[in-house]
């Protein structure tokens, strides 16, 4: 089914044909008077991808290429209109797998942009890590529990004794480490980082970045990293998939992605970002912007900017083969 | 050499908290030439963004610049009278910043607010302000600029609002821009756009920007010089291709080691330990110190100044004694 050799080991995560509708229709009073019909946009669009264990798998894409809605969905966090995620074989939406499901929610934990708004302000940080050991039981008697919050705040690289402390009184990148580790603390083996460093200043992006790739070669973590920032991306990911509109436009190896891209919006989107490597170096001008996705253009959604697009390119949605959604590449009038 | 467009000498800015007064600005100096784009990087807190507002006259009480001179065309500008700067911002030092819509009133039409600006400091009779708007839309590379100068600002997708206020801060053609974080909230592939028109401004109209900016790719794509801040102070200055290659100072090496970057795979990005300081608590001697790798007991006790070395000047007790490396 994939093309992406034999020697791939078995899925831990496994995403196939994966929609999500967003009704964004004017309430229905102003619809009958103004005799508008309702509007959906459609915010992913058969998105398809594998995450083999171990991995740092990551979506890359524009504002409204549908990576957080993707993500979203792989936790749990937001029912799919279509399509189905599987994690070590379970569905995330298959009604009959639902005591499965339950015993797997503590594996997958999700780590966000901002890690203040995922945290209490008004409890203690030994209480916030604290809380998904007690919520999934795994350990019993206070002592127990407090020796965990503390290898697990060492873990992060803070000192134990900072579990006494509110999460105000941290800076930006200690607030995600305290973030990982209450993600850490349910045993969790799969973590979804939307845009986990974007907030953050670049030399504490270093140690969060640093810290992520540390604790998965010690504790076998596999990850799903989402973000913007294609030099973050190329850093962290085994393997990438660049996202348009809604749709996996390419889909492959970083090392292969970012030496080589191959379909025409990866092209350009690797030609346009500002990157300390390439000081003094001129570049060919990007030409538009991301359409509107609730009117999105005909065929291949990425054709009125591409120069590679014909009659083909305007009708017809290419599909994903062999790693690329293009007419141009699939018809050999690229590369 | 020709007097620069800009000439910060250094400059002192102050808030007064009940805590105490907070430095946020301690002796800084710079220069932009004609037609040159300094680029000014830092963190979260280094002060870049208030020497923008300093520059512009735009620091908000109980802010206050300290001490130290501005000179615009080597006319002080720091001590003018509120209503004599104001006609100085705009029509001689024109602002870009990070959220278009700040600088856009959502309820005028584009061309309105462009006509307005542009007879604010020109005396074109309306007609002529109009087609001038025109021109200028077209000049920022907005297309069929004749029908979308009648539009509103949401009538405008992201790129094409920055391009408008750029549009604006042009309107009375400025000897000096001030763009605090211009592509930050845009996409990449709109970044590309706006830089392409912040260079272009200089070699064609001369005129001088100041690009602040926390994004050492848009810096390294964009300035002629960069001016590396931490803690309210320059810790390094100088061309941007050495700064970006082969950086001197210990936290410009660390900062430049941090960013991942497309052109090669690293295992490991630097680490520089720790945060920068808080106002309230700056370290005695270099503000740098207790990140440090290279600190020494000087450092410690004694502030460095700004040494000439290599074409850049770096603020570090290690190029001490004549521009040699010691220790």
């Amino acid at each position: 089914m994939r093309a992406e050799g034999p020697t791939r080991p078995p899925a831990y995560v496994e995403v196939a044909d994966l929609r999500r509708d967003f009704d964004v229709s004017q309430p229905w009073l102003t619809r009958v008077i103004e005799r508008r019909p309702r509007q959906i946009l459609r915010a992913v669009d058969g998105v398809g991808f594998s995450i083999a264990r171990g991995e740092t798998f990551a979506l890359v894409g524009e504002s409204g290429s549908g990576k957080s809605t993707v993500a979203r969905m792989v936790v749990g966090l937001l029912p799919p209109s279509g399509g189905d995620v599987r994690i070590t074989g379970v569905s995330m939406t298959d009604p009959r797998q639902a005591a499965e499901r339950r015993r797997l929610r503590r594996r997958i934990q999700m780590i966000f942009q901002d890690p203040y708004a995922s945290m209490n302000p008004r409890w203690r940080v030994g209480r916030i890590i604290a809380e998904p050991i007690r919520a999934f039981n795994l350990l019993q008697g206070e002592a127990a529990i407090l020796a965990r919050v503390g290898e697990l705040l060492t873990l992060v690289g803070l000192h134990p004794d900072d579990r006494v402390k509110y999460p105000h009184e941290f800076s930006g990148g200690q607030r995600q480490r305290v973030a990982i580790a209450r993600a850490l603390a349910s045993e969790a083996e799969f973590l979804v980082g939307d845009e986990p460093t974007s907030a953050l200043d670049v030399s504490v992006q270093a140690q969060i970045l640093n810290l992520m790739r540390d604790l998965q070669g010690r504790l076998g973590l596999t990850y799903l990293f989402i973000s913007h920032n294609l030099a973050v991306v190329r850093h962290m990911a085994t393997r990438v998939g660049v996202m348009y509109l809604g749709r996996v436009v390419e889909i492959g190896t970083s090392h292969a992605l970012f030496r080589a891209p191959r379909h025409p919006y990866t092209r350009m989107l690797l030609d346009a970002v500002p990157d300390i490597g390439m000081t003094g170096r001129t570049r060919t001008p990007v030409s538009g912007e991301i359409p509107n996705p609730i009117d999105p253009p005909s065929g291949c959604t990425f054709h009125p900017r591409c120069p590679f697009a014909n009659e083909r390119c305007r009708a017809e949605v290419p599909g994903l083969i062999d790693g690329v959604a293009c007419h141009a590449v699939q018809e050999g009038r690229l590369d | 050499m020709t007097e620069p467009v800009l000439s910060v000498r250094d400059l002192r800015v102050e808030f007064a908290t009940r805590r105490g007064v907070l430095k946020a600005i301690d002796g800084v100096s710079f220069d932009v030439a004609k037609g040159e784009i300094l680029g000014v990087v830092g963190e979260s807190g280094a002060g870049k963004s208030v020497t923008g507002a300093a520059v512009i006259g735009l620091i908000d009480p109980p802010g206050r610049i300290a001490g130290g001179e501005i000179r615009l065309a080597g006319q002080r500008i720091d001590n003018l009278a509120p209503e004599a700067m104001r006609r100085v911002r705009g029509k001689r030092i024109g602002m870009i910043f990070q959220d278009p819509l700040t600088s856009l009133n959502p309820l005028y039409r584009v061309g309105h607010q462009l006509v307005e600006t542009i007879r604010t400091h020109t005396d074109l009779s309306p007609r002529a302000a109009r087609t001038r708007a025109v021109d200028l839309l077209a000049e920022v590379g907005i297309s069929a600029p004749e029908r979308r100068i009648d539009g509103y600002p949401h009538e405008f997708s992201g790129g094409m609002r920055q391009r408008a206020v750029i549009a604006l801060a042009l309107a009375a053609e400025p000897e000096l821009i001030i763009a605090d974080e211009p592509t930050t909230a845009l996409d990449v592939s709109v970044q590309a756009g706006i830089i392409a028109l912040l260079k272009r401004l200089g070699r064609e109209h001369g005129t001088a920007v100041m690009l602040i900016t926390h994004d050492m790719g848009v810096i390294a794509e964009a300035a002629d010089r960069v001016a590396v801040m931490y803690s309210g102070r320059i810790a390094e200055i100088g061309p941007v291709h050495g700064l970006v290659q082969a950086p001197l100072h210990p936290y410009a090496v660390g900062l430049m080691g941090a960013i991942p970057t497309l052109v090669q795979e690293t295992d490991r990005l630097t680490q520089i330990p720790g945060a920068m300081p808080r106002l309230t608590a700056i370290p005695k001697g270099c503000a740098f110190h207790p990140r440090c790798p290279r600190a020494f007991a000087r450092c410690h006790v004694e502030r460095p100044e700004q040494i000439p070395v290599n074409g850049h000047r770096v603020a570090c007790h290690l190029y001490d004694a004549q521009g040699s490396v010691a220790a």
